[in-house]
């Protein structure tokens, strides 16, 4: 199969179970509800070694937020729920709580609870002040630049991790051009999250080590430096390859992404150097979600 | 489908204890078994029947037509439905409401709302003492829901308040939100003497400057975030309540009462 004359490889895209979480951070201007959400998911590209996997999904007029400032939406991924609950508090104590003037409400509903103020109400030091309005439990903790407004519970749902697609192109500036290109469209995007920097990951992996104690190490088979020593899937030409990895809130969310991503790359046409679309998995031993690429762009 | 309606044949000389008809209770009465019921009336029990003419209706709208105000505990204990008084009320309107909604179109009696932990009251007129207050021998007041009253509230507006929302469009009477200890009071009209008096947390929101005991502090002006959710809550509710964002976010600010702990709060709106 080819679209748009880029070939797209038989295989599929394996990804996992995850446990997901949306924050709303508001503050006095964009700007400084960019900051607090670009700070609190900081250093959040990996479950393996962040802890969780988080990202700003999408700005948020000042009509649409609870206090009706300007703000911002953030998505973490984590593992368990106890995993999500630890990074929240972690994250929203030390990079939303500290940041001037914002606010931070829970952006989700569901049966399972995540505390988001319910232990960070303490740096009040008694001084707190608990207010339900319309049903839900906020509160108000005394800080030097006014009052820090803090929801008391968000909410968490069954989400989608790992869903991914490779772009194999002739050079590295191609290459990442391409992805760009994926990672600006696919942002458009509700419910999904691209956790790497910048939404692309060279360093895609393989399952497993030499070293036991790494569960995880590079995948050789599509490092073009190793072409030649190990069993390479690149062709001769083939320069450099970059991965979009892709978290979504539902499994039609990963596929929508996958969909919009790879089409935007393939829109490039096969003279912008991309030479090949391939999607990385573990022979299906992994994850229970499978996304055949030519399935989802048929 | 048509309410449960009861229609005050005349008006009673001593009071009627009403807290039987809630759409709970009356959930398995047929409509003779309700004319049978007996009340009480002063010191003697006498069938509904005899003071009330019966029209049948779904058990969960209850509509009481009655001009009295000597019809004490209308919906007490009330866990579901609704139940409309057209007409005035007595006292102990909606005692211990736990569900529902009651709605009276006239003037209520003294402790209404008292014990209540959820539901609504939405009072059309005044409200006599102790709304949402705790009645004596009780330690706590109003513990949940949201009491609207559409006229003027009297005295111990929500006296030991723990939590729950009182809004009085008019004006509130002397000691309101006394010994308070959380939830909150809107008043959008006057407040009396005292107002704050030994509250130990909580918070009053008023339009005029009140008249508080000297042990509250002058906190100054301030943006207050919540203020902007508080009004959109109310957003949908009748008459002024719904229109409280147009006062925007800063308040003056007064913390007390200093001599129980200093942690409550009243917040004053420009006028």
């Amino acid at each position: 199969m080819r679209l748009n004359g880029i070939p797209i490889d038989d295989t599929f895209a394996e990804a996992f179970g995850m446990t997901a979480t949306r924050l709303i951070i508001t503050a006095l201007n964009p700007h400084w509800a960019r900051v607090a959400g670009e700070t609190m998911t900081g250093f959040a590209t990996s479950v393996i070694g962040c802890g969780v996997e988080a990202g700003i999904e999408s700005e948020i007029p000042q009509a649409e937020t609870p206090d009706g400032r300007p703000g911002i939406s953030v998505l973490l991924f984590a593992m368990s729920g106890s995993d999500l609950a630890k990074q929240v508090e972690r994250r929203v104590g030390q990079c939303v709580l500290t940041c001037p003037t914002t606010a931070v409400f829970s952006g989700m509903a569901s049966e399972k609870p995540v505390p988001l103020g319910k232990s960070l109400r303490f740096f009040g030091d008694g001084h707190q002040i608990s207010k339900q309005i319309g049903g839900r439990r906020f509160w108000r903790v005394p800080v030097m630049d006014g009052e820090f407004l803090c929801e008391e519970m968000t909410a968490r749902t069954s989400a989608v991790g790992g869903g991914n697609f490779l772009v194999l192109a002739r050079t590295l500036p191609g290459a990442l051009a391409a992805c760009e290109r994926a990672v600006e469209a696919i942002r458009r995007l509700p419910d999904v999250l691209l956790p790497f920097p910048g939404g692309i990951a060279r360093s895609g992996s393989k399952v497993g080590s030499k070293y036991k104690a790494l569960m995880a190490s590079t995948n050789d088979a599509y490092c073009p430096t190793l072409r030649g020593l190990v069993r390479s899937r690149l062709e001769a030409e083939t320069g450099a390859v970059l991965e979009i990895v892709i978290n979504g809130l539902t499994e039609a969310d990963v596929r929508e992404a996958t969909r919009v991503g790879v089409r935007a790359v393939c829109d490039l046409g096969p003279d912008a150097g991309v030479l090949r679309i391939s999607a990385g998995n573990y022979g299906g031993k992994l994850g229970p979600f499978h996304f055949h690429l030519r399935e989802i762009l048929t | 489908m048509s309410p449960l309606t009861l229609t005050l044949r005349e008006a009673p000389r001593q009071r009627i204890e009403m807290s039987a008809f809630t759409p709970g209770r009356l959930a398995e009465s047929s409509a003779e078994a309700i004319r049978r019921l007996p009340l009480w009336v002063g010191n003697r029990q006498v069938p509904t029947g005899d003071l009330f003419t019966v029209d049948e209706g779904t058990r969960e709208d209850l509509v009481i037509r009655s001009d009295s105000d000597r019809l004490d505990g209308i919906g007490a204990g009330s866990t579901r439905g609704t139940i409309r008084v057209e007409g005035r009320a007595g006292a102990y309107l909606g005692r211990d409401l736990r569900g529902g909604s009651i709605r009276v179109s006239g003037d209520v009696g003294i402790f209404a709302g008292t014990g209540m932990t959820g539901g609504t009251l939405h009072i059309g007129g005044n409200a006599g003492d102790f709304l949402g207050a705790a009645i004596p021998g009780e330690r706590r007041g109003l513990r949940g829901g949201r009491i609207e009253v559409y006229g003027n509230a009297g005295d111990r507006v929500g006296d030991h308040q723990r939590r729950g929302l009182i809004l009085i469009a008019g004006d509130a009477g002397d000691y309101c939100a006394s010994r308070m200890t959380a939830g909150t009071i809107l008043v959008l009209g006057r407040t009396g003497a005292q107002t704050g008096f030994a509250m130990r947390r909580g918070t009053i929101l008023l339009t005029a400057q009140p008249r508080l005991p000297p042990t509250f502090n002058h906190n100054g002006p301030h943006a207050l975030g919540f203020l902007r959710l508080f009004a959109d809550a109310l957003a949908t509710r009748d008459g002024p309540f719904s229109r409280l964002d147009a006062r925007g976010i800063t308040v003056d600010r007064w913390l007390g009462d200093l001599a129980n702990g200093g942690q409550g709060e009243v917040l004053v709106w420009a006028p």
